[in-house]
């Protein structure tokens, strides 16, 4: 291959960002997390023998129900939420009349609840952190002047940062997997891959609980499923960073902007579905898990293939303003 | 001359808003010459150089590097020139000769072998595997050399390379900028608004102010034209200035007041005219060689702004 070619300047700048440790930092507060949420685990599940004398978790899954009987029946509770109320409740009295346990015990249902909540908040903020200098810091530190003056045109070098974001995405998605894995089989045990897991749930067109896609799957599928959903949400966040981190040459205004669009859509999502068009948004279908589970989405009319065409459509209008801006501008 | 120029600018402009930053510029820089680009702060030196680096567009007018067209050719021209914009910027967490691999990664043929020559060429043997943050400026500055050395350029362009140098890196960059001309015959633009700098180093001048370039000469005629300036002090200057204006040796010559008179003269002949004063009992108190330089010339160009 002729130099200079891709892979090298993919090299350049995996050395750039390994230099300057983000990764190691994204490991330990990783850890950290994990490190939590199993213990809160462990406290979780002490607890519940003391109180009922035996783990099982049909016990478990019925006073959830119930729970959500009793919920249901006080009145002024809001529409959409009584919608996934009764969403919810129907999958879990699906899940007790097929004799499936939703959370069984071990290390990879940790990881599918650890994906399933980071999806939209976690991840998302790993890539950007280690991110979101890609461009910006070149501009600060005034290194964008020897870098766009070498024999390499300018989209080649943009198009060298995009792939290295991707890059970054699925090792941050690996070492959550392993982290995850690791840390939380310690207490929960290592088993668990073959496990069956109940998805395809679905509302019908009416908004009505259906039955008819609902499929077993084991464990280790499910996972993959997961980790691919989640890896596509944080490569669109990678993206937007990369786009952001083109436009805006302060790196601390960049993460500003980026955790901003993060946090709005983790509200919006949870304030209303009266707000239709905002379905539309980027950071409103960024819960691509959510269709695994099948739980109600945000906003009624979105579906998976409706989700991943909006972000395929926000990711390529975001790398043409990067694109398009890099290769045009004049730098000071 | 059949040889042809490595750096050609041909009528640039470059206007930002209604602004007109750079007003219609040109000139040429051959093999083998050290050309000098001065100017005051603000002038447009380091806009000329973005220009020639590619960072910035012009709006109009051609820029070559090597024959190829900045603009339409980018790579090519870029192939042939290596350059420090302003500061050398580089990686500081990185260490010396990572930063060498990783600009040698984005250049065609650039071996560990040839970095380790630049590395030898610019003397950072001892200090190249440790992080560039712990360099000094003027360690910077040869790292900064050796990056734009990498890929055996035909011209080299250093933007202010002696700010923050003292006088003992400035004169070894100068030494060093000679030496490589003299084995390489590449071409390098060097600015400074330090006259006295480029008066040593340049072998052609082109002086800028307010985004013109008011004059392109070599420096040994622009100080030839100026060197001559005499001044005699005298008892009675009008009898004096007589004298003096009949002589061969003397181009021009002006009554100041009573007792001076300034000449435009050879040198060579000061003690011949001095002669010549004495016998017709004029008493001559002083002679001064009035220290011109490019200066002067600076000044008369363009009107009183001043350059260090």
């Amino acid at each position: 291959m002729s130099n200079p070619n891709m892979v090298g300047l993919i090299r350049n700048e995996v050395m750039k960002i390994a230099s300057k440790k983000r990764l190691a930092v994204v490991g330990v507060i990783l850890v950290i997390l994990v490190s939590m949420f199993t213990y809160a685990q462990y406290r979780e599940i002490q607890e519940k023998i003391e109180k009922q004398g035996t783990l099982d978790w049909r016990v478990e899954l019925q006073q959830e129900i119930v729970d959500r009987q009793n919920r249901l029946a006080s009145s002024g509770i809001q529409d959409e939420f009584r919608q996934f109320l009764e969403f919810d409740l129907k999958q879990k009295q699906y899940y007790l009349d097929n004799d499936i346990n939703p959370n069984y015990p071990g290390a990879p249902t940790f990881i599918r609840i650890f994906l399933s909540q980071g999806v939209t908040l976690v991840l998302p903020l790993f890539i950007i952190i280690i991110m979101a200098d890609i461009v910006s810091g070149e501009y600060n530190d005034g290194t964008i002047k020897t870098l766009l003056s070498r024999p390499v045109k300018r989209w080649r070098i943009l198009m060298a940062k995009w792939l290295t974001v991707l890059l970054y995405t699925s090792m941050v998605m690996a070492a959550t997997v392993i982290v995850c894995y690791g840390i939380s089989g310690i207490v929960l045990g290592y088993d668990g891959w073959t496990a069956p897991i109940l998805t395809g749930f679905q509302a019908s067109a009416s908004g009505e609980f259906a039955t008819e896609y609902i499929h077993t799957l084991p464990m280790w599928k499910y996972l993959l499923m997961s980790a691919g959903l989640a890896w596509v949400v944080t490569a669109v966040v990678g993206t937007i960073s990369l786009m952001i981190s083109v436009l805006v040459k302060n790196t601390a205004t960049g993460i500003g902007a980026m955790m901003a669009v993060l946090i709005a859509g983790t509200l919006l999502s949870s304030i209303g579905s009266s707000w239709t068009s905002s379905k539309y948004l980027v950071n409103l279908n960024f819960d691509l898990i959510n269709y695994l589970e099948g739980q109600a989405p945000p906003i009624e009319g979105m579906s998976l293939p409706f989700s991943l065409t909006v972000l395929g459509v926000w990711t390529a209008g975001c790398l043409a303003v990067a694109f398009w801006n890099f290769t045009q501008k004049d730098m000071y | 001359m059949s040889v042809k120029p490595t750096v050609q600018l041909e009528n640039v402009t470059k206007i930002i808003g209604k602004k007109t930053i750079i007003n219609n510029i040109s000139f040429d820089i051959y093999p083998g010459e050290v050309f000098g680009f001065l100017g005051p702060n603000g002038a447009g030196k380091t806009t000329t150089i973005r220009m020639l680096v590619g960072l910035i567009k012009p709006t109009s007018g051609k820029i070559h590097i090597c024959c190829f067209d900045v603009r339409k050719q980018f790579v090519q021209a870029m192939q042939r020139l290596g350059s420090i914009v302003e500061n050398p910027e580089l990686y500081k967490y990185l260490s010396g000769r990572e930063n060498l691999q990783m600009f040698a990664r984005m250049l065609p043929d650039v071996d560990e072998e040839r970095i380790q020559e630049v590395i030898d060429l610019v003397d950072l043997t001892a200090r190249i595997d440790d992080q560039v943050r712990t360099y000094s400026l003027g360690m910077r500055q040869r790292l900064g050399i050796a990056q734009a050395l990498l890929g055996r350029p035909d011209v080299l362009i250093l933007d202010e390379p002696t700010n923050g140098l003292d006088p003992m890196g400035i004169k070894d960059l100068r030494l060093f900028i000679r030496k490589l001309v003299d084995e390489t015959g590449l071409s390098v633009l060097v600015s400074s608004h330090i006259l006295s700098e480029i008066e040593l180093l340049a072998d052609r001048v082109a002086i800028m102010t307010h985004g013109k370039i008011v004059k392109v000469g070599s420096v040994s005629d622009l100080v030839g034209a100026l060197s001559a300036g005499v001044d005699w002090r005298v008892s009675d200057s009008f009898r004096a200035l007589a004298i003096l204006q009949e002589s061969p040796h003397v181009q021009a010559a002006e009554l100041y007041d009573d007792h001076t008179v300034h000449t435009l003269m050879d040198e060579s002949k000061t003690s011949i005219l001095n002669e010549a004063l004495m016998k017709a009992g004029i008493e001559v108190w002083t002679i001064e060689r009035k220290v011109q330089t490019l200066e002067d010339l600076f000044i008369s160009l363009t009107g009183g702004d001043h350059i260090v």
